[in-house]
């Protein structure tokens, strides 16, 4: 499976990065290539979910991906864009955003259409080019973990654990158990409250407000809970090489296994609703489907891939520290529709809920972080950490106590791209629902 | 009775409708927010937005010709009017003569007609997804609307409402299967063109969604202060037009004591507040319906009409 490209440049040399995964469970691994002279052999030829990543390389470092279907810029609004012609009879396009009514991030939908049916969806994104790859550069290991929990602020947690992660595999250090453990719980207490948000979200937005106001509820129970139990509410900088910020209290512990199971019933009256509700079933059932070839050629991982047949998850494929020691159930369903993309994330649920309590049980005492170690020589190394959105790749190459270069790769990259297809031949008035249940990130993409 | 307590009556009506209107928006998105655990704008906010809307500059879109500039002017007028002609707290009213459920249904059409000449006319394409979707709403909508009048007119000899609410009111009618069916049609239609649930979403921010809203996205400042307003109106109108026809307890009579007048503007209100519970209540428990399935669900109330008119023809009791 192709996990990630991306480039860096020094001058007139570049080289180019290239992650994949094998199948059947290994982690992912790199290769390298020194370009020749500007240019590369592309790898979206082959695989479309690549795409994207190498159109971002030529705009981010000037290296030119040879053979690349798609060689439109991406990330750089510098020229006038040239969407792809829909041509036929009756055919007239909607331009939508990058400025959206509701508060979300900016991203520009162009939707050709006939009559109500959308014919053709184009993207277009790279409103929020932050460079945070190019500030990571040069900077120390712990403030280079700090931009890292910055790249998407939902999913601060795993884009910490993933880089550190990466850290720690660079410079061999092992971790204390009780860090590890901590560390799974804040994945899961991120996870759970990103999936309450988007049950509520996705039934908002198929025009169902009552589940949406108790899934906001349930999504700020869980942040306050993480507020008190490690002192931010998105629980961000708390996750750093060698360790963990902050140790978790008697008294917390206490708190989460009371909590959990009451905000658990509470979640279980939700999916009651859910199921019981014709008119937001005849909504969500059929709609948006996402075929399972589709999603295995575009690399869907996460809650989206898994609807549409992708039977992979990080915590159970890849068995990264704590998750090794558990039984992890991957939910997997075929129909690739919203319903589908729903049910994924609540089978989730229960299981984030009960792999915290498994982790609380199995709480070590011990120190909290293991200094790095003084090594000058260069390293690196690579993880993959499963976010609520799909599986986080992380590569970091440090020396001297510094990063020389970063790769964030965020599960969206491959979620765009089947939105667009998924949406084909649904109606204008369901892509907000579709989009919803994908809940692609803007910011993940846009580094 | 002179010509100036008639009138005096009749202009408090009109009144009394414009100064209601926001206040049952207002009460209903209040109930809402409460059914939602959310604590929800004060009752007065739409007051408020009126009187900031009104204020503000309005801008208009420098494709906008003068049509765009007077459609508001025109959709408020129209169901200003329609909404006045509608018997609130008394019957034969100085205009009654004019309050024809025809007329009405006319006035209201044309205040839509004008509201998608309007959205088309600065060519975006959320005003031209709005018309059409309105478009294809109002193709059904009205004939529905209008076999709901006949079936009862049939009933009550009139399509005058007052002479329809006096009808009513005076228990001749007795229960009727028409009147039924024809009491379901009439709420299913009056969801669609007041653009509630599950038809179109009155607090939507995805413009690909909307209906009503994709057709005003343009307008801002004293025009969209006229068209919310006038919205509003709409949906006391229907409100007020369902409680006199098929609930007009307490409705005061012509000439009446000034209490019976007092006892019909408590009833009223007492009406208004009921059919915002409904409202709220019903938009809580269900979500908002795939485009495609509106049709099916407004030409429901068509069939449903009809079958009321044709009972009628079959025998004049049921």
């Amino acid at each position: 499976m192709f996990v990630a490209i991306w480039a860096e440049r020094d001058g007139d040399a570049g080289v180019v990065h290239l992650a994949g995964r094998r199948d059947g469970g290994a982690a992912a691994e790199v290769v390298s290539l020194v370009t020749s002279g500007l240019h590369f052999p592309s790898i979206g030829r082959h695989h479309p979910s690549a795409i994207l990543m190498e159109r971002a390389i030529q705009d981010l470092h000037g290296l030119i991906a040879d053979g690349l279907p798609d060689p439109r810029p991406w990330l750089d609004h510098r020229s006038t864009y040239e969407f792809k012609p829909v041509i036929g009879a009756g055919v007239h396009q909607i331009p939508v955003g990058p400025v959206h009514a509701g508060t979300i991030e900016p991203g520009h939908f162009r939707f050709s259409v006939n009559g109500e049916t959308i014919v053709r969806l184009e993207t277009r994104l790279g409103y929020t080019h932050k460079g945070t790859l190019g500030l990571m550069r040069g900077k120390p290991i712990n403030q280079a973990a700090q931009l890292a929990g910055r790249v998407s602020g939902d999913s601060t947690v795993a884009y910490a654990f993933a880089f550190v992660r990466a850290v720690e595999q660079a410079l061999g250090v092992v971790v204390p158990p009780r860090t590890i453990v901590l560390r799974g719980i804040m994945a899961e207490l991120e996870r759970l409250a990103n999936h309450f948000g988007d049950l509520g979200a996705i039934c908002n937005d198929a025009g169902f407000p009552l589940i949406n106001a108790h899934g906001a509820v349930l999504r700020e129970r869980v942040l306050r809970l993480s507020a008190a139990c490690f002192g931010h509410r998105l629980m961000m900088d708390r996750i750093v090489p060698g360790g963990v910020a902050v140790d978790l209290a008697d008294g917390d512990t206490k708190a989460l296994t009371t909590a959990l199971p009451a905000l658990l019933a509470q979640f279980e009256r939700l999916v009651e609703l859910y199921d019981k509700t014709a008119s937001l079933q005849d909504r969500v059932v059929g709609t948006g489907r996402l075929d399972p070839a589709i999603a295995r050629r575009l690399g869907c991982g996460g809650p989206v891939g898994r609807a549409s047949g992708q039977d992979f998850d990080a915590r159970r494929d890849i068995s990264y520290l704590p998750y090794d020691i558990l039984p992890i159930v991957v939910p997997c369903f075929t129909s690739g529709d919203v319903d589908a993309r729903v049910r994924v994330r609540m089978v989730e649920i229960r299981q984030s809920v009960a792999l915290i309590l498994a982790l609380l049980d199995t709480l070590p005492d011990g120190p909290l972080r293991t200094p790095l170690p003084d090594d000058a020589s260069p390293r690196a190394g690579s993880a993959t950490v499963e976010g609520f959105r799909g599986d986080i790749f992380a590569h970091v190459r440090v020396s001297d106590g510094h990063v020389a270069g970063s790769f964030l790769r965020d599960p969206s990259w491959f979620l765009w791209p089947a939105l667009e297809v998924a949406i084909e031949g649904n109606i204008v008035a369901d892509f907000p629902l579709c989009n919803k249940s994908f809940n692609a990130g803007y910011s993940g993409c846009d580094l | 009775m002179g010509l100036i307590a008639p009138l005096f009556l009749q202009l408090a009506q009109m009144a009394l409708v414009l100064a209601a209107a926001p206040l049952l928006t207002g009460f209903v998105r209040t109930l809402k927010a409460r059914l939602q655990r959310r604590a929800g704008p004060p009752l007065l906010q739409v007051y408020r937005d009126l009187a900031k809307l009104t204020v503000k500059d309005a801008i208009v879109a420098t494709d906008a010709s003068w049509l765009f500039r007077i459609a508001p002017y025109l959709i408020f007028a129209t169901t200003w009017v329609a909404a006045s002609l509608v018997p609130s707290f008394g019957t034969n009213l100085l205009f009654s003569w004019s309050g024809d459920l025809i007329v009405i249904v006319a006035l209201l059409g044309s205040a839509r007609f004008f509201q998608m000449l309007a959205a088309l006319d600065i060519g975006t394409a959320f005003g031209g997804i709005g018309a059409s979707r309105e478009a294809m709403f109002a193709s059904l909508a009205e004939p529905a609307m209008l076999m709901i009048v006949f079936t009862v007119a049939l009933v009550a000899g009139s399509s005058q409402l007052s002479d329809i609410a006096t009808f009513m009111h005076s228990g001749a009618a007795g229960l009727r299967l028409s009147l039924a069916l024809g009491l379901v049609a009439l709420v299913i239609v009056a969801l669609a063109e007041t653009g509630r649930f599950p038809v179109d979403n009155p607090a939507t921010h995805l413009e690909l969604t909307m209906v009503h809203e994709a057709m005003v996205l343009e307008y801002s400042g004293r025009h969209l202060a006229l068209i919310e307003l006038a919205n509003a109106l709409k949906l006391l109108l229907y409100i007020s037009l369902i409680a006199s026809i098929f609930a007009p307890f307490g409705i005061a009579a012509l000439g009446a004591a000034p209490e019976a007048l007092a006892l019909g503007l408590v009833a009223y209100g007492v009406k208004l507040a009921f059919g915002a519970i409904m409202l709220a209540g019903f938009e809580t428990a269900i979500a908002k319906m795939r485009v495609f399935r509106v049709p099916n669900f407004i030409g429901a109330a068509l069939m449903l009409a009809l079958l009321g008119t044709l009972l009628l023809f079959v025998s004049a009791t049921l």
